[in-house]
């Protein structure tokens, strides 16, 4: 335990400036956009006098410089203070954080989909290098890997909604059901399932190839040979010594996924109207709300932070090269 | 290079991208002179069905708006914007690779935490932040894109020049005087190039995938017919007419597995040249 400890808090200094650089830099690119939350709202308003206009600013600050603000934004947010939303007349921290936990059932559930049968077909594909199998597989996973997620989405509600009639078509669960505990979980797993296969479906390939090349490599090692010698069964081989071995690397792919998976929930949620965290930043960008935009871009940065440093203590407790090393450096 | 192209053409996966990336080509080429007006004009009634007017092979959108015409001139913008996003992906990520790589030290420092900065910030997220501030026009799309893709080959040509800039020939041209800018564009980065090219078919087809994405939530180009424009106006019509949205999606995978087929039957190709030496 001492070892992720002392990987963790060298991870945490070492993200620090990066998170500043995300955060100056996504307030100056936001600084930057013709009209300010005030105009938006006075749209949505629909006008309003000059005297209205500058209580307004003043109440949101926007009156001050730049860099007044800026210095102003970072230490709100030291407070984990991240602004209020012009959009919907809220604080940003508390949108997010009502949001977030139906993106993280649909990341966490995509990604186990993924990585499981990436990986079970991974092995089937690797266990033969070069034979019909593989060949198949592979072309299948890079034809998967081609297909965009939304559009992924559409046919799936046409087949499994629309025609058969098993799913339904959109939202995260049936609407003033008054369902709670263990029903309530069936029918918002219910709801998933078909968000869940078009996020899933689309990373499983990256899994599947990565899997593959590394069992094709590791069949040319000289323990699988040995193995071999020993005349140990195939199956014992592919699963006990090359698979096992390949496995490691595809635990470092879940870190690298998890900023392209909360991009591709952006889309995902659009189509299926799940209230989530992607919904949020298509809403804010339609609503010109940048304070929200702010928080959302912020607040990925820190979750992908904390899903790479997750990613590297298991991958530490996994091989006991990686701390070995550290320690030792 | 010769060799490299015949063992293209060997591969079977070299082939069949070769073959879906002809095809898109010719359809993004022809598309002006087939279709010379605008194809965001309506031409005929509203959702005319595919294959019951000549006139009108693919039939008609909600709007009446030709399908096919709409078909060829979205190939058109997505082509454009995977190829003009690798370009300038390529060169600012080349550029700033190298120049960390050279420079060393703080301007290294500084510059790859730059890089980490927006490789922890999702690619999504940072295209529609910068469509949002800068509105959306296919540069700005190019550009919005771009933003995301840069990091890798940065990352890439850093390793590479410093890897390079320990050899021999680095060295002698240190020696003979040369300007270290010269040195820098003459003898570090043509050599870094090759492996940072290998990057493209991945950024290509990650551009046309995103461009796709930024139309379909109704964030791309209002004045270029886009597939993800198509799809998600077909949408609204998806239980009566679902083929206007499939049909644009199917434009879509072709695309990008053209490209991924492609950049693998070139790996490979190369990867066979470089084994036999």
């Amino acid at each position: 335990m001492h070892r992720a400890l002392i990987l963790t808090r060298r991870r945490i200094v070492s993200s620090i400036p990066v998170l500043l650089i995300v955060i100056v830099g996504t307030f100056l690119l936001l600084e930057s956009a013709p009209g300010d939350a005030v105009d938006a709202y006075l749209v949505s308003l629909g006008g309003g006098d000059a005297g209205l206009v500058t209580e307004l600013r003043q109440s949101y600050g926007l009156d001050q410089s730049p860099f007044k603000r800026l210095t102003l934004y970072v230490s709100a947010l030291a407070r984990f203070d991240l602004g209020w939303s012009v959009a919907f007349d809220r604080p940003v921290l508390g949108l997010i954080v009502e949001r977030l936990p139906n993106t993280l059932w649909l990341m966490g559930a995509a990604t186990a989909l993924a990585f499981s049968l990436g990986s079970l077909l991974g092995i089937v594909a690797g266990a033969r290098p070069g034979s019909l199998t593989d060949r198949a597989l592979s072309i299948g996973s890079l034809a998967l890997y081609a297909v965009p997620s939304f559009w992924l989405g559409l046919v799936l509600v046409l087949v499994f909604a629309v025609d058969l009639r098993w799913f339904p078509t959109a939202g995260i669960e049936t609407i003033a059901s008054g369902k709670t505990g263990l029903a309530r979980v069936a029918d918002i797993a219910w709801h998933l399932a078909l968000p869940v296969s078009a996020l899933g479906f689309i990373y499983l390939a990256l899994f599947l190839r990565m899997m593959r090349t590394g069992m094709a490599e590791a069949w040319r090692q000289d323990f699988v040979l040995f193995a071999r010698a020993k005349g140990l069964a195939r199956r014992r081989i592919v699963l006990r010594h090359v698979a096992r071995n390949a496995l490691l690397p595809l635990v470092t792919m879940l870190g690298l996924q998890a900023a392209a998976m909360l991009g591709g929930s952006v889309v995902v949620e659009s189509v299926f109207a799940i209230p989530g965290f992607g919904r949020l930043a298509h809403e804010a960008v339609a609503g010109r709300d940048a304070p929200l935009l702010t928080g959302i871009i912020i607040v990925s940065a820190v979750l992908v932070i904390v899903v790479n440093l997750m990613v590297d203590i298991a991958y530490a407790a996994l091989d006991p090269r990686v701390g070995s090393g550290e320690a030792s450096s | 290079m010769n060799r490299v192209a015949r063992r293209l053409v060997d591969s079977p996966e070299g082939v069949a991208g070769l073959c879906l990336l002809v095809l898109l080509a010719a359809m993004a080429l022809a598309a002006p002179l087939l279709y010379p007006g605008d194809p965001l004009a309506i031409v005929g009634r509203p959702l005319t069905a595919p294959f019951t007017d000549a006139g009108l092979p693919l039939g008609t959108d909600r709007l009446g708006r030709d399908v096919l015409a709409g078909l060829m001139h979205g190939a058109r913008a997505s082509l454009l914007v995977g190829l003009a996003t690798a370009l300038v992906a390529l060169t600012a990520g080349a550029l700033v690779g190298t120049l960390a790589g050279l420079a060393g030290g703080l301007v290294d420092e500084a510059l790859m935490r730059v890089v980490d900065a927006f490789q922890i910030v999702p690619a999504f997220l940072l295209a529609l932040a910068f469509v949002s501030v800068a509105g959306a026009s296919l540069s700005v799309i190019v550009f919005a894109i771009a933003l995301g893709a840069w990091t890798g080959p940065a990352r890439l040509a850093r390793a590479e020049v410093l890897s390079i800039r320990e050899r021999d020939y680095v060295a002698a041209a240190r020696v003979i005087g040369m300007h270290p800018a010269e040195i820098a564009l003459r003898e570090v980065l043509p050599n870094a190039l090759p492996p940072v090219l290998a990057l493209t078919a991945v950024i290509v087809a990650t551009a046309v995938l995103v461009e796709a994405a930024l139309s379909f939530l109704g964030l791309g180009d209002p004045n270029v017919v886009t597939w993800g424009s198509m799809i998600a106006e077909g949408r609204n019509v998806l239980r009566t007419a679902p083929h206007l949205s499939i049909v644009p999606g199917l434009g879509l995978v072709a695309t990008v597995l053209g490209v991924y087929l492609l950049g693998e039957g070139l790996a490979n190709a190369m990867a066979a040249r470089e084994g036999r030496g």
